[in-house]
C-alpha cells in the first residue's frame, strides 16, 4: 500500500492508473482536428435541420411571415437607393446605379450578418451547449447555413432588379456560384472566429455596429470603388481593394452586371478570383483550427 | 502488460463483474460568476475602476466542489443528495466535461449525457421537430430519429391531452417540456447519464414510467446519477448515494444508510 490516493484498496491502484486500464477517458477532453472535423460530419444532419428549424422559427411571430425574406432585402435596397441615388445622386459615375447599389448591399449583407451573429453563436445557444456534447463548431456552421438561405432569396430579388434595369443575361452569370461558395467559407471562417471571441469578449457586441458601418464605407457598397483610387494616396487604395468584402461585391458585380465591366470593377477578374480564393482559405482553415482550440472553454462559467 | 499483472491478486476477483464508467479524483471546481449590476452602476464609477486598476467587482470566485473523489461502476445507479448550494449539480456538470475541474481530474467511459431541468431546445418550435432536432444533436441517423420520434413522442406522454406535439414548445407546462427533454435524452443507450431534478416536475404517472426508464438504463450496462431533493425517488431508484455538503463529500454508501443518516441530521 505504497499510495495514499488508491480508488480500490485490494487492487493497489491509484485512481488515475484505474481509469487508464479501463480506457477512461478525461471527460471533455478536445479530440485531435482531424477527429474534431470527422465528428463534425457525422453531425451534418443535425445541422441542416437546425438552420431550417431557425428559418422556420425566425418570422414566426409576425403577421407577413417568411414574406419578411424578400421583403427585408428589398427595403435595405430601397433606403440605400433614396439616399444615394436621389439625394446625393451618385449615379452620373455608374450606369446601372440600382442594380449596382443593390448587388453591394446584398453580398455585404451576407457577411455582414455573419460577423454579427457570430458573436453570438455560442452565447446565444448556451442552453443546448450546456445539455448536451457534440462538436461546438456545428453552431457557427449553422448560423452561415441559415444566413445562405436568407442570400438565395435575396439573389432572386437581385436577380429581377438586374433584368428588369435592363441587363442582358450573360454566361458570366454562371459564376455567381463558385463566388458565393468561397464567400460563404470566408464568411464561415469569420463566424467561428467571432464566435469564439464573442464567447470570452462579452463587449464586443456594442463595438461591432461600429467596426461593421466603417467596413461598409471601405468595401465600395454605396459608390464606385473607382473613388478610392481618385481620391486616396496609392497605397491605401491597393489596400481597400484587397479587402474581402470588396473583392466579393466586385466578382458579383463583375458577374452580373454587363454594363459595370471593365469601367467600374476595381482590378482584373484574375487578380479578384486570387483574392477570393485566398480569402476563403485564410479564414476557412484558419477560424476553422482557432475555434477548435477553443473547444473547451464553450459554455462555461 | 505491466497493469494486466498487477492486479492479479485477491483484487481482480473482487473487481471481476465490476468496471469503472467514472473516476472522479480528487475535484476540486472553481467557477467565476458575474454578479450583475452591484454597487456603483454609474459610467463615472466604471470610468473609475478602469483608471485605478481595480478589478471589476462584479465578477467573484466561486469554490463549489471541494476535493470529492469516488469511482462509480457499470450498472449503478447513484443518488447525489445535500443541502441547496452544496455542489451537486456543478459536480454533475463537470463529470459531464462541461466544467474544467481547478485541480483534480475526472476521467468517464465515452461520453456522459447531462439531463437537467433547464436543457432548452427550441421553444419557438413544435414538440415533433424538438424531438427531431434533440436526436440528431445526440449523434442519431436521420433513419434512427425517425423510428424513434413516435415512440418519444408516445413516452413523454404530451398528446396525451390532444394534440400537443404540434405546438411550439413556449406553449408548454414546465412539467410537459420537462417531461419530453426527459423522452428525447433517454431514448439513446448512454454509457453515463447525469440527470439533474428533471424528474421533479413530472406527475405520479409519468414518475413512475421515467424511474422504470431509469432502471432499464441501468440494466443495459449504463450508470445512472440522480440528483433530487425528493429522498423518496433516491430510495426507488438508487442503490447507492453520495451525500455531499458545502462541495465536501459527507458520506458515500448503500442509499439506506445515507439517506437515513441524511434525514435525522435535519
Amino acid at each position: 500500500m505504497a499510495n495514499t490516493a488508491v480508488a480500490d484498496p485490494e487492487s493497489g491502484l491509484t485512481r488515475a492508473q484505474l481509469a487508464q486500464r479501463y480506457g477512461l477517458r478525461v471527460a471533455g477532453e478536445r479530440p485531435p482536428l482531424a477527429e474534431y472535423a470527422r465528428k463534425l460530419w457525422a453531425y451534418r444532419h443535425f445541422m441542416t435541420a437546425y438552420s431550417r428549424a431557425k428559418v422556420a422559427s425566425s418570422f414566426s411571430n409576425t403577421q407577413l411571415g417568411q414574406l419578411w425574406q424578400v421583403l427585408t432585402p428589398l427595403t435595405n435596397a430601397a433606403v440605400y437607393y433614396l439616399i444615394f441615388g436621389v439625394i446625393i445622386s451618385q449615379n452620373r459615375h455608374v450606369p446601372n446605379f440600382i442594380a449596382y447599389l443593390c448587388t453591394g448591399v446584398f453580398i455585404f449583407t451576407f457577411t455582414q450578418s455573419a460577423a454579427l451573429q457570430g458573436t453570438s453563436a455560442i452565447t446565444g445557444n448556451l442552453g443546448l451547449i450546456r445539455a448536451l456534447q457534440f462538436p461546438r463548431a456545428a453552431l457557427p456552421i449553422t448560423v452561415t447555413l441559415v444566413q445562405l438561405q436568407q442570400l438565395l432569396m435575396s439573389m432572386v430579388v437581385l436577380a429581377g432588379i438586374v433584368l428588369f434595369t435592363g441587363e442582358p443575361i450573360t454566361f458570366r452569370w454562371l459564376l455567381i456560384a463558385p463566388m458565393l461558395v468561397l464567400q460563404s467559407i470566408f464568411n464561415v471562417g469569420l463566424t467561428m472566429i467571432m464566435a469564439r471571441i464573442g464567447s470570452k469578449v462579452t463587449d464586443l457586441k456594442q463595438v461591432m455596429p461600429f467596426v461593421l458601418r466603417t467596413w461598409l464605407y471601405g468595401s465600395g457598397v454605396l459608390y464606385s470603388v473607382k473613388l478610392f483610387e481618385d481620391r486616396l494616396p496609392g497605397w491605401a487604395a491597393t489596400a481597400l481593394e484587397s479587402n474581402p468584402i470588396l473583392v466579393y461585391i466586385e466578382l458579383a458585380r463583375y458577374a452580373l452586371l454587363d454594363s459595370a465591366y471593365p469601367e467600374h470593377i476595381a482590378s482584373s477578374p484574375l487578380r479578384l478570383w486570387t483574392l477570393a480564393v485566398t480569402w476563403a482559405v485564410v479564414f476557412g482553415v484558419g477560424g476553422f483550427v482557432y475555434f477548435w482550440r477553443g473547444e473547451k472553454e464553450y459554455g462555461r462559467g | 502488460m505491466a497493469d494486466q499483472t498487477q492486479p492479479a491478486g485477491n483484487a481482480a476477483v473482487v473487481d471481476a463483474g465490476r468496471v469503472p464508467t467514472v473516476v472522479v479524483d480528487d475535484v476540486h471546481v472553481i467557477y467565476k460568476i458575474h454578479k450583475g449590476a452591484t454597487g456603483g452602476t454609474t459610467p463615472v464609477s466604471a470610468l473609475k475602476r478602469i483608471v485605478s486598476r481595480t478589478n471589476a467587482p462584479n465578477i467573484r470566485e466561486v469554490h463549489a466542489v471541494k476535493g470529492v473523489s469516488f469511482t462509480a461502476y457499470e450498472g449503478e445507479a447513484i443518488g447525489l443528495i445535500g443541502s441547496n448550494g452544496s455542489g451537486k449539480s456543478t459536480l454533475l456538470r463537470a463529470i459531464a466535461g462541461l466544467l474544467p475541474p481547478a485541480r483534480g481530474a475526472v476521467y468517464t467511459q465515452g461520453q456522459p449525457s447531462l439531463l437537467g431541468v433547464n436543457a432548452a431546445l427550441l421553444n419557438d418550435l413544435s414538440g415533433e421537430r424538438n424531438v427531431v432536432l434533440g436526436c440528431l444533436a445526440m449523434g442519431m441517423t436521420p433513419e434512427e430519429v425517425k423510428r424513434l420520434a413516435p415512440e418519444i413522442i408516445e413516452f413523454s406522454g404530451i398528446n396525451e391531452r390532444g394534440d400537443f406535439a404540434s405546438l411550439p414548445m413556449r406553449t408548454y407546462s414546465s412539467g410537459m417540456g420537462a417531461r419530453l427533454r426527459f423522452a428525447i435524452s433517454s431514448a439513446k443507450k448512454h454509457d453515463v447519464l447525469l440527470i439533474d431534478e428533471a424528474l421533479a416536475t413530472g406527475d405520479r404517472k409519468f414518475r413512475a414510467r421515467s424511474e422504470q426508464r431509469v432502471r432499464e438504463l441501468r440494466d443495459s450496462a449504463g450508470t445512472v446519477f440522480l440528483v433530487s431533493h425528493s429522498i423518496s425517488s433516491i430510495r426507488d431508484t438508487c442503490e447507492r448515494t453520495i451525500w455531499l455538503e458545502s462541495g465536501v463529500l459527507r458520506m458515500d454508501g448503500p442509499t439506506d444508510e445515507v439517506c437515513d443518516a441524511y434525514e435525522n441530521q435535519k
